[in-house]
């Protein structure tokens, strides 16, 4: 068996776990939050919203059926550190085209695995996601906490900035049949254009957009309000994203500005910058949302959602204007989970109605956000 | 939508008699939902014809009917209980197809009895594999090809078309029963024959074989709002092809990708949907081809199953408790979940552990079964085990099997080659098998090559193995006790102290070095809690699990605790009973402010319910995981005596740990046990017992046999249900069965009794406290002794034993408790032959009678004898006197020959049954007509019956056969029984023998026309016309008795069956009236 090199991953409160290193090899800071996901590594690794993150799986086996290209939610990975119980020795997947461990070592990312990840997962929900920082270069445990201590945190941090694409891009690709390899769904009716601002999209909410009969133009975070309505869309989607909601001024200012003149749908922090947006606040949770269990309830229907989440921080419910109302809300805690603006053509979630990893419960979303835009079409 | 008030009593129908395929899981789902509908103000009416069962409990439902599960029955109890709902989803296939029948008969109609859980359109989309099929086809969902055929000219025809090999699916029966795998036409028309009458629609599915895909099954609940939830994901070790009910089976799946599990969840959703299924649980299982990921829909179950009290117990997601509330209207976001208290049940419970069931099976019992493994299901019992990892996961739970192995140990040393080729073909041996073919070369790609088995478990696996000779070379340069590093690599990969003695000390024997090696360099295990959320919410019930870890979250209280050990995985002999005794201790030392620790590894049972006890420790029963517990909770003593053989195997190294054990002493347990010392208690007592010595040799053996004289009737000591036990005749049958006993308990000795012709037996259960014993209830059996005490039909009171016999038994029970000091419940069983009771052995601990004793007097012996352990004696408790018992209470034992073709049926010394039915009634025929009804065997009152009995029973066939034929049976018979009877002017017709060349006999049970066999075994040779007989007989579902008393028995039933209609009464009804 390959001889394995100790790595330390310790938090900035003092507590400091010991395993051993896959992947790359090196140091690098992180917030350290857990995923309680049994499956959907290889979408978590490259969720943009995880910058800036160190992510423990609180599922023991990881890498059991390698990395499959296909699954991934943007074109790398973004998690700054992968933090498992057990690394699979084996990959067992006919569409896994590479093992887990050399995926991270190409890309450059630390994992640790040996880590009791039950303890640990046990410290941030007492404690709270705490900084933390992994290294496979240093040894002495009190030198390793210091590092996190001295690194930066999340609050008030813009990462967006650091994920969003440099220039547009149009996107045409809808989810496929891997079984097939052929398009899931044929869309009907007319082709609407929609404007998406790139937080950190997941690429399958492009995906589902497609499926719906968009064609989708990805503009990047900063891009003023003025120059998407100049690309005359149906509607604009807020997509998710890394880090503080509340330090992305320009992008509250351009949804503000948004806000009434064209459909608008956001997912995650798009939902937190239309809760900003309106006039509420946002806060940081102790330890976020991040797995694909949390039920959600819808509360027009009274239905229950099974949804995939992955935030930090959350829309207030006090904090919001009577301009908005809350939609849908978290059974586990009450949290706010969707809203929708009384007036304006335009609502949000704050979970991930596109899944992947996750169950596809929410995916009716996408149909409400083609609705409505249909709706304040100008007839042609 | 909060609790239905429109109803008010719900009728609740359990799932009958433990059979293979559906077992204790029952008793769990039922307890629970009988329990939660009461806990919403229903009045819950229960029927159920197991005695053995929690479920069955008086105090667990409003009105307890311990009767015959059949539509006549029930349809009485309606009439006379008035429920305004049926919840047929708890209690199996039986319940389900019972509510099928009673809907069909329109009872549900006439008396508005609306069926909650699961309605009749639902259940029959659900088990028609055709309607299934099709309501498949019409949602997109994929299904393997296949074709329906209700004659065996249409399965032929089906099997040329999908091609062979094909999957036989019989539609409505339970656990594959009459299904399998046919390779060729000529197996295809054996099968399909089989098929479509296990059948109750006589019709089966033919299929295209999907044989090596992956299997998966998703244990999932909707509400009336359509709320859906997955609860636990399962991936089949066994690939297609081996019944998940045989399979090794792992919590959550291991090898699929979000997107595979994705699609299959929303398959499954949809599946529930279009079946209909409005509120409750459902098992889904697909087949997964592992080349391009292709799934299909195998079959759905709607109602909870075997798989949902596993995912249950896996998740901590109580499914059959949820699934009631949901039938009574509330929804699932209206349910709290009780583990973590704030949140609610409309989740997707998440693990950060791996669960693994394994099954047990008992095919050392049916000489002659094919013990491989194929789509219908053979095992009796399970266990489960859950680790961090799935290498620890599996090896406690293959070394909770108490099968001999300690883990992932080694067998014959075979070359590699030979194992290649044995595990091609699924059997119990194959794990173990592939352990071998590893340490004899193999890579994982020839084993997948050979198996199918996902190359991931396989290579978990190799990482045992390789681990195995690490430590074998760490130990040849170094000492790896001395090694913590490497002591703890081991222990995080499941291997238990005995592995580790193996291979470092070079015997497993020395166990408890490894263990001192072990505390002394603090590689002790923690304990993690069940929490159904992966450490994301706090957990608020103790359901714990050990593991190598870091950091321990058992927070032991400071009370006054009590740690009962359960009785590990049910197997023939050791079943249900024993589980029951187990939860009446907790329940009832909970009730005097014990705290109670449960220790077991049994999923399928209500002892390891996390409501049971106040501590649930789900672990293996061995001496080091007990002692880790122990070491843990410091309990101030531990209950032994309930939980069979399993925990009283452990009674010695336990009290050389000084662990205090409550209730009878360690050493009065080896004295009963122990022959030599036993015949010298029974010596001094002048107690007759049958001649009898012991043996460690085969000359031994020998000598002894010819001293006492034969017949003698050889086994091994301590095993139970009479495992390895025969009744032998002379020198050469004792060679034979002389080696199979000292095989199978080589570090015991053989024990060789004189065996008791014609003798009848009786058994006593009673409790003592040290100064007093207390006889609970005297059993006759119907069946002689010589047919094992679990096998026989049972009677009490006593319906044929004089005054004077009984005094004598009861004088020598007060003696022998009195002379053992026994603190709680004991067992002693008698013979009396020719006006002599001897006493053939005395168990000082709970026996498989006691919840029956329990239910037919109204006594809860269990907890009494739970608190005696604690120190209570009889005149505290106020049971000082033997209850007197209102009418006949008669127990019948339920075999599993039909799960395997080609075992003689006839009974014998050696235990086979896998359950048992109770009847009650003012008169023992009516008694012993609902025992055999509730059995499955329906004693006609008309038509034909055909006696062919052995020459010593040809004297006592006489008055059997005259009263048979003076109530209108026509009477049947082969040559010489036919001569006899017509020497006293009966006619009989001759029929002839197979042996004259003839078919006709077996001809006219296939065609039903005989209503009846009597046919007792002659001799014990290998094909015998008798055996032939009697299988064809139990095949084709002929009433059949074995022996004279039996047969007497049913002649009384038939006649009172005659006279007067049945009647059925609640346990609640008779106790009451009796007070
Ligand atoms: N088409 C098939 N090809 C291969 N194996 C099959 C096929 N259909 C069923 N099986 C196997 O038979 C087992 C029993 O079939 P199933 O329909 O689940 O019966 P039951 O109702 O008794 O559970 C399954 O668990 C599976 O392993
Ligand atoms: N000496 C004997 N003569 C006749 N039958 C016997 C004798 N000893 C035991 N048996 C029969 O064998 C059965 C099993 O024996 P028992 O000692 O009860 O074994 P176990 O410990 O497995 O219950 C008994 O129920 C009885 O019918
Ligand atoms: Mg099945
Ligand atoms: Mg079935």
């Amino acid at each position: 068996m390959l001889e394995r090199i100790p790595a330390l991953l310790a938090l900035e409160d003092g507590a400091v776990f010991e395993g051993v290193a896959f992947g790359a090899v090196g140091e690098r800071p992180g917030e350290v939050v857990f995923n309680t996901g049994l499956m959907g590594y290889s979408e978590i690794l490259t969720d943009p919203s995880y910058k800036g993150q160190i992510v423990v799986m609180t599922y023991p086996h990881i890498g059991n059926y390698g990395i499959s290209p296909s699954d991934f939610e943007s074109w790398e990975p973004h998690v700054e550190g992968f933090v498992v119980r057990e690394l699979s020795g084996v990959t067992s997947n006919w569409r896994s085209q590479v093992d887990l461990e050399d995926f991270l070592r190409q890309h450059n990312i630390i994992g640790v695995s040996e880590i009791d990840t039950r303890a640990l997962t046990r410290h941030i929900r007492l404690h709270g996601a705490l900084r933390g920082y992994i290294s496979t270069a240093d040894t002495n445990p009190d030198d390793v906490v210091d590092k996190a201590r001295a690194s930066q945190g999340m609050l008030g941090r813009d990462l967006v900035q650091v994920v969003t694409a440099n220039a547009p891009f149009t996107w045409e690709e809808g989810t496929q049949d891997w079984e097939t390899g052929r398009p899931m769904r044929q869309p009907d009716g007319p082709t609407l254009h929609v404007v998406a601002y790139d937080y950190g999209i997941k690429h399958n909410l492009l995906r589902e957009l497609c499926d719906r009969g968009c064609r989708i133009t990805v503009v990047p975070a900063t891009t003023p309000a003025s120059e998407v309505l100049t690309l005359n869309p149906d509607g604009v989607f807020l997509s998710n994203g890394p880090g503080d909601p509340a330090a992305l001024e320009y992008a509250v200012a351009n949804v503000r500005r948004l806000l009434g003149r064209t459909p608008m749908f956001g997912v995650c922090l798009g939902h937190q910058l239309m809760g900003l947006a309106v006039g509420g606040s946002t806060y940081k949770l102790k330890f976020g949302h991040h797995g694909v269990n949390h039920p959600v309830k819808n509360l027009a229907t009274g239905q229950v959602e099974i949804t995939s989440q992955n935030h930090g921080f959350a829309v207030a419910a006090d904090s919001l204007p009577p301009s908005v109302e809350v939609t849908h809300v978290n059974l586990n805690d009450g949290t706010v989970e969707g809203l929708r603006h009384r007036e304006a053509a335009a609502f949000s979630v704050q979970y991930h109605p596109e899944a992947a990893p996750g169950p596809h419960d929410a995916q009716y979303l996408f149909d409400e956000f083609r609705a409505l835009m249909l709706d304040k079409r100008e007839p042609a | 939508m909060p609790k239905r008030t429109d109803i008010h009593t719900i009728l609740v129908l359990g799932s009958g008699p433990i059979v293979i395929g559906q077992a204790a899981e029952f008793d769990y789902s039922g307890a629970q939902a009988c329990k939660a509908l009461r806990a919403d103000g229903y009045r819950v009416v229960l029927v159920n014809s197991n005695p053995a069962t929690i479920m069955t409990d008086p105090e667990l439902a409003d009105q307890t009917y311990i009767e015959p599960l059949t539509v006549d029955v029930v349809t009485q109890i309606i009439d006379q209980e008035r429920p305004d709902a049926l919840l047929p989803t708890v209690g199996g296939q039986t319940a389900l197809n019972l509510a099928v029948d009673l809907a069909e008969a329109g009872v549900l109609e006439k008396y508005s009895v609306e069926l909650i859980g699961a309605s009749v359109p639902v259940v029959r989309l659900a088990e028609d594999r055709l309607l299934f099929r099709e309501a498949m086809q019409e949602i997109g969902v994929a299904t393997p090809k296949s074709g329906l055929a209700s004659t065996l000219e249409e399965a032929l025809a089906i099997g040329d078309e999908v091609g062979y090999p094909v999957i036989v699916r019989p539609s409505f029966t339970l656990g594959g029963r009459g299904g399998g795998i046919a390779y060729s036409k000529p197996e295809l028309e054996a099968l399909a024959d089989r098929a479509l009458r296990a059948s109750p629609v006589h019709q089966t599915l033919i299929e295209e074989s999907v044989l090596g895909w992956k299997e998966f099954e998703l244990e999932v609940m909707r509400d009336k709002a359509d709320n859906f939830v997955v609860v636990c994901s399962i991936e089949n070790f066994d690939p297609m092809g081996v019944h998940t009910g045989d399979s090794i089976t792992v919590a959550p799946i291991q090898t699929l990708t979000d997107r595979e599990y994705q699609t299959m969840r929303d398959m499954a959703r949809r599946i529930i949907r279009r079946v209909g299924v409005e509120t409750g649980g459902s098992n889904i299982q697909f087949a997964v081809n592992p080349k391009d990921g292709r799934q299909v829909v195998i079959e759905m179950n709607p109602r909870v199953s075997r798989s949902s009290a596993l995912a249950s117990k896996a998740t901590g997601f109580p499914i059959a408790k949820i699934a009631a509330r949901l039938a009574v209207g509330y929804h699932l976001d209206e349910i709290r979940n009780d583990i973590t208290r704030e949140t609610p049940a409309s989740f997707e419970p998440t693990i950060d552990y791996v669960v693994t069931k394994i099954p047990r099976w008992d095919f050392a019992k049916f000489p002659g079964a094919d013990p491989t493994l194929t789509t219908s299901m053979k095992s009796v019992g399970e266990v489960m085990a859950m680790g961090r990892t799935f290498k620890e996961s599996l090896q406690k739970a293959l070394r909770s099997l108490e099968i001999g192995a300690d883990g992932l140990t080694p067998g014959p040393l075979r070359d590699c080659d030979a194992l290649l080729k044995l595990i091609e073909t699924p059997t119990p041996e194959r794990m173990f098998q592939i352990g071998d073919a590893l340490r004899a070369g193999a890579s994982t790609a020839e084993i997948h090559a050979h198996t199918s088995i996902d190359p991931w478990f396989l290579g978990q696996l190799a990482e045992i193995v390789a681990f195995e000779s690490e430590l074998a070379r760490a130990s040849q340069v170094g000492d790896p006790l001395a090694d913590r590093a490497l002591l703890r690599r081991a222990k995080r990969m499941g291997f238990s102290d005995r592995q580790i003695a193996r291979i470092v000390l070079g015997d497993a024997r020395r166990e408890m070095d490894v263990r001192a090696a072990r505390l002394a360099l603090g590689v002790t295990p923690v304990y993690e809690r069940v929490d159904t959320c992966a450490a994301e919410f706090e957990a608020y019930t103790p359901y714990l699990y050990s593991t190598y870890e870091t950091h321990d979250e058992a927070e032991p209280t400071t009370r006054q605790k009590i740690m009962i050990l359960g009785s590990g995985p049910n197997r023939i002999g050791q079943g249900i009973e024993f589980d029951y005794c187990c939860c009446h201790a907790a329940f009832s030392l909970r009730d005097l402010g014990y705290e109670t620790i449960m220790v077991n590894c049994n999923p399928e049972t209500v002892s390891t319910d996390y409501d049971t006890s106040d501590r649930l420790y789900f672990e293996p029963i061995t001496a080091e995981d007990v002692l880790n517990i122990v070491e843990r909770e410091k309990p101030m003593g531990v209950i032994l005596q309930l939980g069979g053989q399993t925990p009283l195997k452990l009674a010695l190294p336990l009290q050389a740990a000084g662990v205090p054990i409550l209730g009878t002493s360690p050493d009065a347990i080896d004295l009963a046990e122990d022959r030599e010392r036993f015949g010298r208690l029974l010596e001094r007592l002048g107690i007759p017992q049958p001649p009898n010595g012991t043996a460690r040799s085969l000359a031994e053996a020998r000598h002894v046999a010819r001293a006492i004289g034969y017949p003698v009737l050889v086994r091994p000591s301590y095993v139970l249900g009479g495992r390895a036990m025969a009744i032998v005749y002379d020198d050469a049958e004792l060679e034979q069965f002389g080696r199979e006993a000292l095989s199978v308990a080589p570090d015991h000795p053989l024990l060789i009794d004189r065996f008791l012709d014609d003798a009848y037996e009786v058994d006593v259960d009673a409790v003592a406290d040290g100064e007093r014993v207390v006889i609970g209830g005297i059993l006759e059996h119907i069946e002689a002794a010589g047919i094992h005490s679990g096998d026989s039909a049972a009677v009490l009171p006593p319906y044929k034993v004089s005054a004077y016999h009984l005094s004598i038994m009861r004088e020598y029970t007060e003696a022998l408790g009195l002379a053992l000091g026994v603190r709680g419940l004991m067992n002693v069983q008698f013979a009396i032959q020719d006006d002599i009771v001897y006493v053939l052995e005395v168990n000082p601990r709970a026996s498989r009678t006691v919840p029956f004793v329990s239910k037919a007097t109204g006594v809860p012996l269990a907890k009494i004898a739970s608190h005696i352990m604690v120190g209570k004696t009889l005149a505290e408790i106020g049971f000082v006197e033997e209850p007197a018992v209102d009418g006949f209470f008669v127990k019948e034992a339920v075999l599993p020959f039909e799960r395997f073709p080609g075992v003689d049926p006839a009974l014998g010394p050696e235990m086979r049954s896998t359950g048992e039915v109770m009847g009650h009634a003012s008169r023992f025929g009516h008694a012993f007509a609902k025992a055999e009804i509730a059995a499955g065997d329906h004693l006609p009152t008309s038509g034909k019956a055909l006696i062919s009995v052995n020459d010593y029973d040809k004297s006592n066939i006489l008055k059997i056969a005259r009263d048979l034929h003076s109530m209108g049976f026509d009477l049947l018979a082969t040559a010489g029984t036919a001569e006899w009877l017509r020497r006293v002017g009966l006619p009989a017709d001759v029929i002839p023998k197979v042996s004259d060349g003839s078919q006709a006999i077996l001809d006219a049970m296939r065609t039903h026309q005989v209503d009846l066999v009597i046919n007792t075994p002659l001799g014990r040779s290998a094909i015998s016309d008798g055996r032939l007989m009697r299988m064809t007989a139990r095949q084709h579902g002929v009433p059949l008795f074995t022996t004279l008393s039996a047969a007497a028995a049913a002649v009384n039933a038939i006649r009172a069956l005659k006279s007067k209609q049945l009647r059925v009464r609640s346990l609640q009804t008779h106790h009451a009236t009796e007070a």
